[in-house]
């Protein structure tokens, strides 16, 4: 059966109806659907055990959903679970590599089961070290391998089919900031080459930089399905924070905070004030006029919104009560 | 490659099957991986020639004298008895590996990956060939080493540990299916002790089934498997000949084979 049938370019990636998935009397995923244009970031952004990754286990056909259907590139996962296959890549939360293995052994392997002859793989192997930097400890055992390394020889496997689409299971959680800040480059790489993908991720701050579509997940449900600023918006993007250096000249602040940014302002404790400021430019405005108004400020901060405070936004409560409800 | 274009979907040529000639290749692929691990591990080779070594020299001299009088006399019973006893030990811990690849999530991988769905499984077994063979050298060297000179020569010796490598691997799909089945590897390995003890002691692997009383001897000669397995070897090792109990062991493995290839695969893929 090859493909025969006329695809265009503008095909989904990925297109999800109502997908359900219970294990006992859990309802691990409970109706999501999605739709990822090709070549986009979509995120998929929630708390552990919203579902994220029981979703991308019936996406990347590893399990079969109890309800709704999935079209990866137009192909039914059910009826045409190889030709998915052929088409994706996974890099899951667990190192799927050979610990007692040297990294081109691993990348070999993979590239020998994708149907490659030994030199092809070999060259693959090796271009791929390369390319994330893990020439120089190509032949070394896995074992001494830092924590990062192992993830970018991890995500390296499922790049050597050269997929169209990469399902990427929250790729830098547990990663130092700079290892963190590689991955997204490498992640925005593979799009440039026409690759879609789908990453989850706990962390709003990840899914704003990289996504250009963010679905938040909740108790298995989709609460959200927007774009970064969208989403921003709804949750009421940044926070000014100010903490003046005089407690009794916190009211006379709050006055003037109200006045230029047009929003009720909170005070935290008895010198802390907090505004949402959706605009960054009033920031020198609240500053030149609280310098001219001879109130001494001791810190100032803009707090971005958490993931907390997009699911308080949009759910009413926050991720961490949910969490200890269960 | 991440610098290169990635060719779009529609420009791909997709076949919704994996052919047998992949199967296979995917499985040599993933016996070469098992080898791979083996050997950059040596520390298991301990369990497959040291015990075999330690096994020879401990029934041989312990049992020798008492079982046929002298050392000499007993090494044409003990050597069937240990290259058995050391193939069936080693295939009890068959499924470890593909356990250990499950509970890493390795597994995962396999499973979105268009290969043969049979691959991570006859791959794995398969690569313990290696093991079976070893350990078989080895039982014959020390053999060789304390006297034992088989009457039948070489080519019956190297029959011999064929056809107990297809036995053990044959039987290995059994002991992966139970690995596969339990919820830690330590439960599975313990019943492979314990099928596998009595099953090798109460056979006539290391004593005479005659010296035995009646109804032991009864489930030694007519119910346990293994006692055919060994009274094949002894025959090819004495006699080079190849008698009833040749065919009936063969075919009897076989059976197990056919039962357990599908059995193992779903349990697998229900793991996964």
């Amino acid at each position: 059966m090859t493909n025969t049938r006329l695809k265009n370019n503008s095909i989904l990636a990925v297109e999800a109806h109502g997908l359900v998935k219970t294990f006992g009397d859990n309802r691990a995923v409970d109706g999501v659907s999605l739709s990822i244009p090709t070549g986009s970031i979509c995120g998929v952004l929630g708390p552990n055990g919203a579902g994220k990754t029981t979703t991308i286990n019936m996406l990347a056909t590893l399990s079969k959903p109890d309800a709704g259907n999935v079209k990866i590139f137009g192909y039914d996962v059910l009826s045409e679970t190889q030709i998915v296959r052929q088409l994706i890549g996974l890099t899951g939360q667990f190192a799927s590599i050979d610990e007692d293995l040297t990294a081109l052994e691993n990348l070999m392997i993979f590239g020998r089961l994708y149907g490659y002859s030994r030199q092809d793989a070999r060259r693959i192997g090796n271009e791929l070290l390369a390319e994330f930097g893990l020439s120089d400890v190509a032949s070394r055992s896995l074992s001494k391998f830092s924590g990062g390394m192992r993830r970018r020889l991890d995500l390296a496997v499922s790049l050597i089919s050269q997929p169209p689409l990469i399902f990427l299971d929250e790729p830098t959680t547990g990663l130092d900031p700079r290892t963190r800040t590689q991955m997204w480059q490498t992640i925005r790489k593979l799009v440039k080459g026409g690759s879609t993908v789908l990453l989850t991720t706990q962390y709003l701050d990840e899914a704003d930089q990289l996504a250009d579509n963010i679905v938040v997940i909740d108790k298995g449900r989709v609460v959200a399905n927007d774009t970064p600023e969208g989403l921003k918006r709804s949750v009421g993007s940044s926070s000014l924070r100010l903490t003046v250096k005089d407690a009794d000249h916190t009211a006379n602040a709050a006055q003037i905070i109200r006045g230029i940014l047009k929003a009720k302002v909170h005070l935290a404790e008895a010198s802390e004030l907090i505004a949402p400021m959706n605009n960054p430019d009033k920031l020198t405005d609240v500053l030149t006029s609280l310098k001219d108004a001879g109130i001494a400020l001791s810190g100032v901060s803009i707090l971005q919104p958490t993931l907390d405070e997009v699911f308080f936004a949009l759910t009413g409560e926050s991720s961490q009560a949910k969490k200890e409800e269960n | 490659m991440p610098n290169t274009t990635i060719l779009p979907a529609n420009q791909r040529n997709l076949k919704n099957r994996v052919g047998v000639g992949r199967a296979i290749r995917n499985s040599g692929t993933l016996a070469y991986r098992a080898l791979l691990k083996m050997f950059h591990n040596p520390e298991i080779f301990v369990d497959f020639v040291v015990l075999p070594v330690m096994f020879t020299l401990l029934f041989t001299f312990l049992f020798g004298g008492a079982i046929a009088g002298n050392i000499s006399n007993y090494l044409p019973i003990v050597i069937p008895g240990v290259l058995l006893m050391s193939s069936f030990t080693n295939c009890t811990t068959a499924g470890s590996k593909l356990r250990e690849d499950v509970d890493k999530g390795t597994t995962s991988r396999f499973k979105s990956m268009p290969i043969a769905r049979i691959a991570p499984l006859a791959g794995s077994l398969t690569a313990d060939l290696v093991r079976y063979v070893m350990g078989g050298i080895t039982v014959f060297t020390t053999g060789y080493l304390l006297g034992y000179r088989p009457e039948a020569g070489i080519s019956a010796v190297i029959f011999s540990i064929l056809f107990v490598m297809f036995v053990a691997w044959c039987l290995s799909w059994v002991f992966a299916f139970i690995s596969l089945c339990t919820k830690t590897i330590s439960t599975a390995s313990a019943i492979g002790v314990v099928v596998m003890f009595p099953l090798v002691f109460l056979s006539n692997a290391f004593v005479p089934a005659e010296t035995m009383p009646g109804r032991l001897q009864y489930f030694v000669l007519h119910i346990n498997p293994l006692s055919h397995v060994v009274t094949v070897v002894r025959q090819l090792l004495t006699y080079g000949t190849i008698g009833a109990d040749f065919w009936f062991a063969l075919s009897g493995t076989l059976a197990l084979l056919l039962v357990f290839i599908p059995l193992t695969l779903i349990a697998y893929k229900r793991k996964a």
